[in-house]
């Protein structure tokens, strides 16, 4: 029953948030002030990350294809196909679940709670508007280009911990990275990392704008909200997977 | 003008307001009084919209803010000031762009008119000079001014104030109290003050309204509070033997009789008995 209700206002908090801006200014600087916590903030967790995904990918691939039949060069194309329809957009996303969700989670519960969030509605302010929408439409920009980056890295992971373990040579890591190459993926990858971005952002605003009580259900709302994003972040990406693969 | 009309909201079962009513004037101070969970704040939520009211009206100069729509609301809340009791600064802003953000998002003014508005109404409550500080870097009594001053920066036709004094010292208070009266006078504007603090009652209270269990127990003003006879607002206001004792002092002067010194020094020694015995003169309001 409640998870009904909790379903139903977080549609009507979607619903709420296509409103007519009080000030198209204000919002485009919060939407700008958004894209810069999230994807500038998020950088430097999503570079090591990613170039750590694809050096292990690379090494953990050469140790099982141990065949003199199949070419090193495959190594590359493993490495490539896996950081870009797995990796990259998943484990990434994962990562900005605990990173950004938990942000967005807190920032909202600590609003409501110290009646900030009353303050923006007694002044007129369509706060699930104002507070919401650039938080969600922020993500939806940032985060596919921070999979997109991921990817690269994790790519590039992949050439430098092959050459650095005398694997294969950089040629033969780059020429591998040509061969097959299907522009699917990418495109998959992408519709990923919108549905994915849209759901760490959504339920994260979700659960922290409607939190209920002090200090400790803040916490409890940002642990919340990164469990539910990361469950319904792996449910997506199987969903999308079957359907669209 | 507000008026309530039979007010009545309740959570999960709870009738926590009861069948309230009231006219709050404007260029006065409006007092809701009473202890902690008797319905003030839920009764100050009913009124600005952040709770739909179960039953009754909420009239804004004879509209009912309940039945209006998104748009109609949006234009009335633009005339609402609110100080709320935590001040409810947005941590992230400085004092500045606190006052500011009010005049951002609704007017189309240039900077420079923006900040000297901003820099009128942070003079105005004594806080020139703080315009960079962030909230955590300044005092809850100053925290409390640039709330009052964010709420009047436009020109608010309402004030509404929950619990200005809570955790101020009892200079600060009487310096925000005054600040509130002289602001309600000088821009004429319906102010609603919840509170449960002493002082202010007896320093603003132009209409107060006592709130019990949820019910308007009763209503009055400063001057007819100390002759009421009703028994629970006599067990509020005057819980402790000092306030007795006071009230005892205020209802001698009120009745033009000034205590003698053997009176005063009873008064001092022996405050646990009452300094007069109450007779018909002074219990007859």
């Amino acid at each position: 029953m409640k998870f009904i209700s909790d379903f139903g206002r977080y549609i009507l908090m979607l619903k709420d948030m296509f409103s007519r801006p009080e000030n198209f200014k204000m919002y485009w600087k919060e939407f700008m002030h958004q894209c810069s916590d999230i994807g500038i903030g998020s950088l430097g967790i999503v570079a090591i990350i990613s170039i750590f995904m694809g050096a292990v990918s690379a090494v953990q691939t050469a140790y099982q294809l141990v065949s003199p039949l199949i070419p090193k060069s495959t190594i590359a194309q493993i490495v490539r196909d896996t950081v870009i329809l797995e990796f990259a957009p998943t484990l990434v996303c994962i990562v900005l679940a605990g990173v950004v969700g938990s942000k967005i989670a807190s920032e909202l519960g600590n609003m409501r709670v110290s009646e900030q969030i009353d303050a923006l509605e007694i002044m007129g302010i369509n706060t699930k508007a104002y507070l919401v929408g650039p938080k969600i439409l922020a993500s939806l920009v940032v985060i596919p280009m921070l999979v997109v980056i991921a990817a690269v890295l994790g790519i590039y992971g992949g050439r430098l911990a092959g050459t650095a373990a005398n694997i294969l040579s950089s040629t033969t890591y780059d020429k591998g990275l040509l061969e097959g190459f299907l522009p699917y993926n990418a495109v998959f990858a992408m519709v990923k990392a919108y549905t994915f971005a849209f759901i760490i952002s959504s339920v994260s605003s979700f659960f922290g704008y409607y939190v209920k009580g002090g200090s400790l259900e803040i916490g409890r709302s940002s642990t919340k909200a990164v469990v539910v994003s990361c469950i319904l972040i792996l449910f997506a990406d199987y969903i999308l997977s079957a359907m669209l693969l | 003008m507000i008026e309530l009309k039979h007010i009545s909201k309740g959570f999960d079962g709870v009738q926590v307001i009861k069948d309230v009513s009231s006219v709050m004037k404007p260029g006065q101070c409006n007092l809701i009084i009473g202890s902690s969970g008797s319905g003030k704040t839920v009764l100050m939520k009913c009124r600005v919209g952040l709770f739909t009211p179960d039953a009754g009206e909420v009239l804004y100069d004879g509209h009912d803010f309940v039945k209006m729509d998104a748009e109609e609301k949006k234009e009335i809340r633009t005339q609402i000031g609110m100080l709320f009791q935590g001040s409810a600064l947005f941590d992230s802003l400085t004092v500045e762009q606190n006052v500011m953000f009010p005049l951002e998002m609704f007017t189309k003014w240039n900077y420079k008119k923006k900040l000297d508005r901003v820099n009128e109404v942070l003079e105005r409550v004594e806080l020139k000079g703080t315009n960079k500080k962030f909230p955590a870097e300044v005092s809850g009594g100053m925290k409390k001014r640039v709330g009052i001053a964010r709420a009047v920066v436009l020109n608010p036709k309402y004030l509404f104030c929950d619990e200005p004094n809570s955790g101020l010292d009892p200079l600060t208070s009487m310096i925000i109290d005054k600040l509130i009266m002289e602001i309600t006078k000088e821009y004429n504007i319906t102010t609603v003050v919840n509170t449960h603090d002493m002082n202010s009652v007896m320093e603003m209270g132009d209409s107060i309204l006592y709130m019990h269990k949820g019910e308007k127990e009763w209503e009055g003003n400063n001057k007819q509070i100390i002759f009421s006879k009703n028994e629970k607002l006599n067990d509020f206001i005057f819980a402790s033997e000092f306030l007795k004792d006071a009230k005892d002092m205020r209802m001698l002067e009120e009745t033009g009789k000034i205590p003698n010194d053997r009176d005063m020094s009873e008064l001092t020694h022996k405050s646990a008995s009452p300094l007069i015995e109450p007779n018909e003169n002074n219990e007859s309001a």
